[in-house]
């Protein structure tokens, strides 16, 4: 038999589920899942999100990215001196270019790393409770909660303007 | 910004879908004509690595010739992209939601193009992998004070910060396709979203990243074009060692990015009746931009003669009265009319308003970009110091048929993404639409 993990409101409005948010969550349900077409600030704020730590990827690929410029570049000339246009063998301001543009993919490749751990994607199944009109034009709030529970989450949801109130199976 | 309060997001889902419906026979008669091109290419350039680099019109002073002018330009191009997708976004210019996905593509396909030239520019192209930094025979590495190692670095990053960008900004969009699309093309769409399903946990990564994205491309981009520039201005040849250059390349390759936007949104946004999303409004921008950076180019050539004429140098002066009065005058001729004096045509507002003379005149720039890059390239090879050194180039068949192949490779990128991706960014589109609030209400 399968077992009740929680129920997903369908919003038309984003107002709607901004008010739900707080609802539940002044409810003392605070495992909840917001799913918008669009990005909005107002629904992590609801949600009482921190800020995302994908900038921490972003400056470590940075700094790791311009290490490995310098270090390619200095050790290289170093382990096989061979002067070239009368250039010193560790001649920093030619080998700024290759630590820049080594910065810029470390950093990117960082940032893409940051996103897709954070994010935790890629994923082969979608969540239960998605539903495919969260992409197109519809706001969806999935409350994680116990079969006991269901009942006042559901009431909460309607009572905010969900269309529709779908329990999740698991 | 889009037009028409009355838009909403379904709306929006269906109208930008709609492209990427089954062609017509239109489309597949310009996919066999590009075809045609691109296979003449490829037997072109066969042809160039069996018999050698003889067959082709490169000689001897000037051993650059066609080829590094397209590797410049195709670089060029896809300055543009970068500018509207990253420059513009930092900026929080409306505008642009409508176009980036556009611009970026070009962008990637650009980059793909350009890539191409610096190894068909070798004599043995399956050599091409000595330029990359691994140890080589006997313990030695490139030459990193080099700028043509310096050019493997920067377009190579480049190419791959421009495609986690175009990727990582299509991955909603394809959550929407995957979702209204059946068969092979939903496992597709499904592959390219990965599983995206717009919880808030994602948007908010998803937003982070993208912002840091930009800020990375930003200085990038200035970056590319000029050690692209620095290939030419760190060596001592007259007309090339010039301090100006970076600048100048940047503005030129914005310029002609532009102008290549331009030229393929118009027949994009007729093909696909996208009137509503790509409007009058957002071509006027861009043509205010080109005025921009046409004005920029303008002002470099104006210097250059300036500095030649200033700095006494005799070499250098001759090298610029050569451009100009020379063998390749009618060249040099082209540059300056097509790109700094008929975009100042885009002043008159009722010609930057009007589609045929915006798709004329950025048609003309294109024209005029690509010349430059052979002036400066040609002229300044075919003139060095000692006069028992001068020669001139002609191209011959097998260069001009490898560059049209890459015309040919670059639109075959481009009609395959006009069919298979949304050409405009769907939940960039949602996003500056009004949200849906209760009541009618919009916020």
């Amino acid at each position: 038999m399968s077992r009740v993990i929680g129920v997903v409101g369908v919003f038309a409005h984003l107002d709607d589920l901004l008010e739900a948010i707080r609802h539940l969550r002044a409810g003392g349900f605070e495992e909840l899942q917001a799913l918008s077409p669009i990005p909005r600030r107002e629904i992590d704020e609801a949600l009482g999100r921190r800020e995302s730590p994908v900038r921490v990827f972003t400056l470590v690929g940075g700094i790791l990215g311009g290490v490995t410029g310098l270090f390619l570049t200095i050790n290289t000339s170093i382990g096989y001196p061979l002067i070239t246009g009368g250039k010193p063998i560790v001649s920093i301001p030619a080998f700024i270019v290759i630590t820049f543009e080594l910065t810029i993919l470390f950093g990117a490749l960082g940032t893409l790393l940051g996103l897709l751990t954070n994010a935790r994607v890629p994923r082969l199944h979608l969540g239960l409770a998605f539903d495919p009109r969260f992409c197109s034009d519809r706001f969806g709030l999935f409350v994680h909660c116990t079969s006991e529970e269901v009942e006042t989450a559901s009431q909460l949801l309607r009572g905010a303007g969900a269309e529709e109130v779908r329990h999740v199976e698991a | 910004m889009v037009t028409g309060h009355q838009l909403g997001y379904v709306q929006a889902d269906r109208d930008l879908l709609k492209t990427m419906e089954p062609a017509g026979k239109l489309y597949y008669m310009l996919l066999l004509a590009d075809v045609v091109v691109l296979l003449w290419g490829i037997y072109a350039w066969m042809t160039q690595i069996y018999t050698g680099l003889g067959v082709s019109g490169l000689t001897h002073p000037v051993m650059w010739a066609i080829y590094i002018t397209n590797f410049v330009f195709w670089v060029g191009i896809a300055h543009s992209g970068t500018l509207i997708s990253a420059i513009l976004f930092l900026f929080r210019v409306r505008w642009r939601a409508s176009v980036y996905r556009t611009a970026e593509a070009v962008t990637v396909f650009a980059l793909m193009t350009a890539g191409l030239f610096p190894i068909v520019h070798l004599g043995r192209p399956w050599y091409f992998y000595w330029l990359l930094p691994y140890k080589q025979m006997g313990g030695l590495w490139p030459n990193f004070r080099s700028p043509l190692i310096w050019d493997v670095f920067a377009v190579f990053t480049y190419m791959i910060v421009s495609m986690v960008f175009f990727f990582t900004g299509l991955v909603p969009d394809m959550a929407v396709a995957r979702d209204q699309a059946k068969g092979w093309r939903r496992l597709l769409y499904g592959f390219l979203a990965q599983g995206w399903q717009g919880t808030d946990r994602q948007w908010r990564h998803y937003t982070s990243a993208y912002l840091f994205l930009a800020a990375l491309a930003t200085p990038l981009v200035i970056s590319v074009h000029s050690v692209v520039s620095w290939d030419f201005a760190m060596s001592m040849v007259p007309g090339w060692h010039s301090t100006i250059f970076a600048p100048y390349f940047v503005a030129g390759a914005i310029h002609s990015g532009l102008a290549m936007v331009i030229t393929l949104l118009i027949p994009l946004r007729r093909v696909f009746r996208l009137d509503a999303y790509i409007t009058q409004w957002h071509l006027e921008n861009l043509a205010k931009l080109v005025i921009l950076t046409g004005l920029i180019v303008g002002y470099s050539y104006v210097t250059e003669y300036f500095i030649a004429w200033y700095s006494d140098n005799t070499f250098e002066w001759e090298s610029f009265r050569y451009r100009a009065l020379g063998h390749y005058a009618w060249a040099f001729w082209i540059m300056i009319i097509f790109n700094s004096l008929i975009p100042l045509l885009f002043f008159i507002k009722r010609l930057r308003t009007s589609t045929p003379w915006l798709f004329g005149i950025s048609i003309l720039i294109n024209i005029g970009m690509w010349f430059e890059r052979f002036v400066i390239i040609v002229t300044s090879l075919a003139r060095e110091y000692d006069p028992y050194s001068w020669g001139l180039y002609t191209p011959r068949w097998v260069d001009l048929s490898i560059t049209a192949g890459s015309f040919a490779w670059f639109f075959l990128w481009f009609l395959l993404f006009a069919k298979f991706l949304p050409v405009i960014s769907i939940v960039e589109v949602k996003e500056e639409l009004p949200a849906p609030l209760k009541a009618g209400e919009t916020g």
